[in-house]
């Protein structure tokens, strides 16, 4: 009952309240980031250098008014920043933060569920959010979001067969689609994917990038062009579930970024002995900090490149990141047999 | 008990979604009522302890061909209204015909069928790989790997076809 039941509600409550703070301070280090970076200070007024930002703007999207367009497909309006936020969130069941603990006497892995097709349950929960974005455009019968929705997809579609193709090579190494069996295969190997599959990283981040519409791929939010994008009907909190679930998207491409690149809760270097007197950290800091240094750089990206003009954007994906993710996968595929024969 | 409960759930949300895809007017709708239900589809194969063919459903049919169907849909635009359809030759018994004739014959196997006798089961225990990903996998490359390349082949050729009337000019 204790172990079948209770916990696992407790570290499904745990890990959704703890998304949901994380996301909400994201938006306020990425607003200080990107001051600093312009020599601004950012919000300064609400609390001590601004740390209470986001509890003010949640109130004052709150209590904002909440206005669906006359014209607009009432239920699809309604539903679309709804399935924009769970997949998201869902995603959070496999995400593995640490390994096995105890406490109270009791272990508990740390963890949500560890299920055979771990990653695969990644891509595939991710790939259902597009929905919300193209319904978003559709539903508001307008113009612009629209046109922002169409480009949206396309460019989803577009970069999620690169960063699938990059997942099947890391799938190749460590031998198992299971997040938990990934971690372990790079401890086993004493050295982070990263290193093995250099390629597969630089493909995957830029992916991520593209797949969040994070800039320099932000163009489904090019306020020159579209006025804001899909979601320039919505306002109060419908809108704010389509900037959180961005957000929480940012965190699970890095969380997932970390746990196949980077060996998730591993210490740096599993294999350097004289770095160990690093092991009596918790094994869950080293996860938070390489995701953390993974969304400061995301948000340093933002501070630093312009956008890239559309077509540039689709050449880029279709004539250069899958044309080398396969070359990859196959070098991958024939390097595996040739070590183990 | 209780999965018998869940399976007769999930039966009637798929069957019930299945109706509204068929039934509503406005095809974006529709085309959601049919995410919906091979989502609940996706459901079932997690109750039978398939989790691999789960999250492919997932990924193939509710996260990629149907958003094509949505591209298509919102693209082409069919907000007009329904126009009345007056075909002469149009049979209006037939497809009741067909499907009960298909029905009958669902029943039929059924009740007489092989798994009315006994569930096959045998050959799960010759596997060297355990984890339902793996067991996929060797049987896809070993019983099965004749229509698995088959399959294949007819994507490829899709894929090419798609690709030779999209470019006039190669």
């Amino acid at each position: 009952m204790v172990d079948n039941l209770i916990i696992p509600l407790l570290k499904i409550v745990i890990v959704l309240n703890a998304t949901l703070v994380a996301v909400t301070y994201m938006v306020l280090l990425e607003r200080k980031v990107i001051a600093w970076a312009q020599s601004r200070l950012g919000p300064m007024r609400v609390g001590p250098y601004g740390i209470l930002q986001p509890i003010a703007d949640a109130v004052k999207l709150m209590i904002k008014e909440d206005i669906t367009p006359t014209r607009a497909d009432k239920w699809v309006f309604t539903a679309a920043p709804i399935i924009a936020m769970v997949p998201a969130l869902i995603v959070y069941a496999v995400i593995p933060f640490g390994p096995e603990v105890s406490l109270f006497g009791r272990k508990i892995t740390l963890y949500i569920t560890d299920v055979n097709v771990g990653l695969l349950y990644v891509v595939s929960v991710t790939s259902v959010g597009v929905y919300g974005i193209i319904l978003a455009g559709y539903a508001s019968n307008s113009k612009y979001p629209l046109l922002a929705s169409l480009r949206a997809s396309a460019q989803l579609i577009s970069y999620e067969v690169a960063v699938t193709l990059t997942l099947v090579s890391v799938i190749l190494v460590a031998g198992s689609l299971s997040m938990v069996d990934i971690v372990r295969a790079q401890e086993h190997w004493h050295v982070w994917f990263a290193f093995i599959q250099p390629l597969a990283f630089g493909i995957f981040f830029i992916g991520g990038l593209a797949e969040t519409n994070r800039a320099p791929f932000d163009l489904p939010e090019a306020e020159q062009e579209l006025t804001g994008g899909f979601h320039t009907e919505y306002s109060g909190m419908r809108f704010a579930l389509f900037f959180l679930a961005e957000y929480a998207n940012m965190i699970v491409v890095s969380s997932v970024a970390t746990t196949l690149f980077l060996g998730g809760w591993l210490r740096p270097f599993p294999n350097v002995a004289a770095l160990g007197f690093l092991d009596p950290i918790p094994s869950w800091t080293w996860f938070l900090i390489k995701s953390f240094v993974f969304l400061y750089v995301f948000i340093w990206i933002r501070a630093t490149l312009p956008r890239y003009r559309y077509d540039q954007l689709m050449r880029l994906g279709w004539k250069v990141l899958i044309p080398l993710a396969i070359a990859n996968l196959v070098v991958t595929g024939i390097v595996k047999v040739v070590l183990a024969t | 008990m209780g999965q018998a409960i869940a399976f007769y759930t999930l039966a009637a949300f798929i069957l019930g979604f299945a109706v509204l895809v068929v039934s509503t007017k406005d095809t974006v709708h529709s085309v959601l009522f049919l995410v919906l239900d091979f989502l609940f589809v996706a459901a079932l194969y997690v109750l039978l302890a398939a989790p691999f063919l789960a999250v492919i459903q997932v990924l193939v049919y509710a996260g990629g061909i149907v958003v094509l169907y949505l591209f298509v849909v919102m693209l082409v635009n069919l907000k007009r209204a329904p126009e009345a359809h007056h075909d002469p030759h149009r049979r209006t018994k037939l497809g009741f015909w067909l499907a009960a004739a298909v029905l009958v014959e669902l029943g039929a196997i059924a009740a007489y069928g092989p798994a009315a006798s006994a569930p096959a089961v045998t050959q799960t225990a010759a596997m060297p790989v355990s984890g339902n990903t793996e067991q996929v996998g060797w049987l896809l490359y070993t019983s099965y790997l004749i229509p698995f390349e088959i399959a294949s082949m007819l994507l490829l050729v899709a894929m090419i076809g798609a690709i030779v009337l999209a470019k006039r000019e190669l």
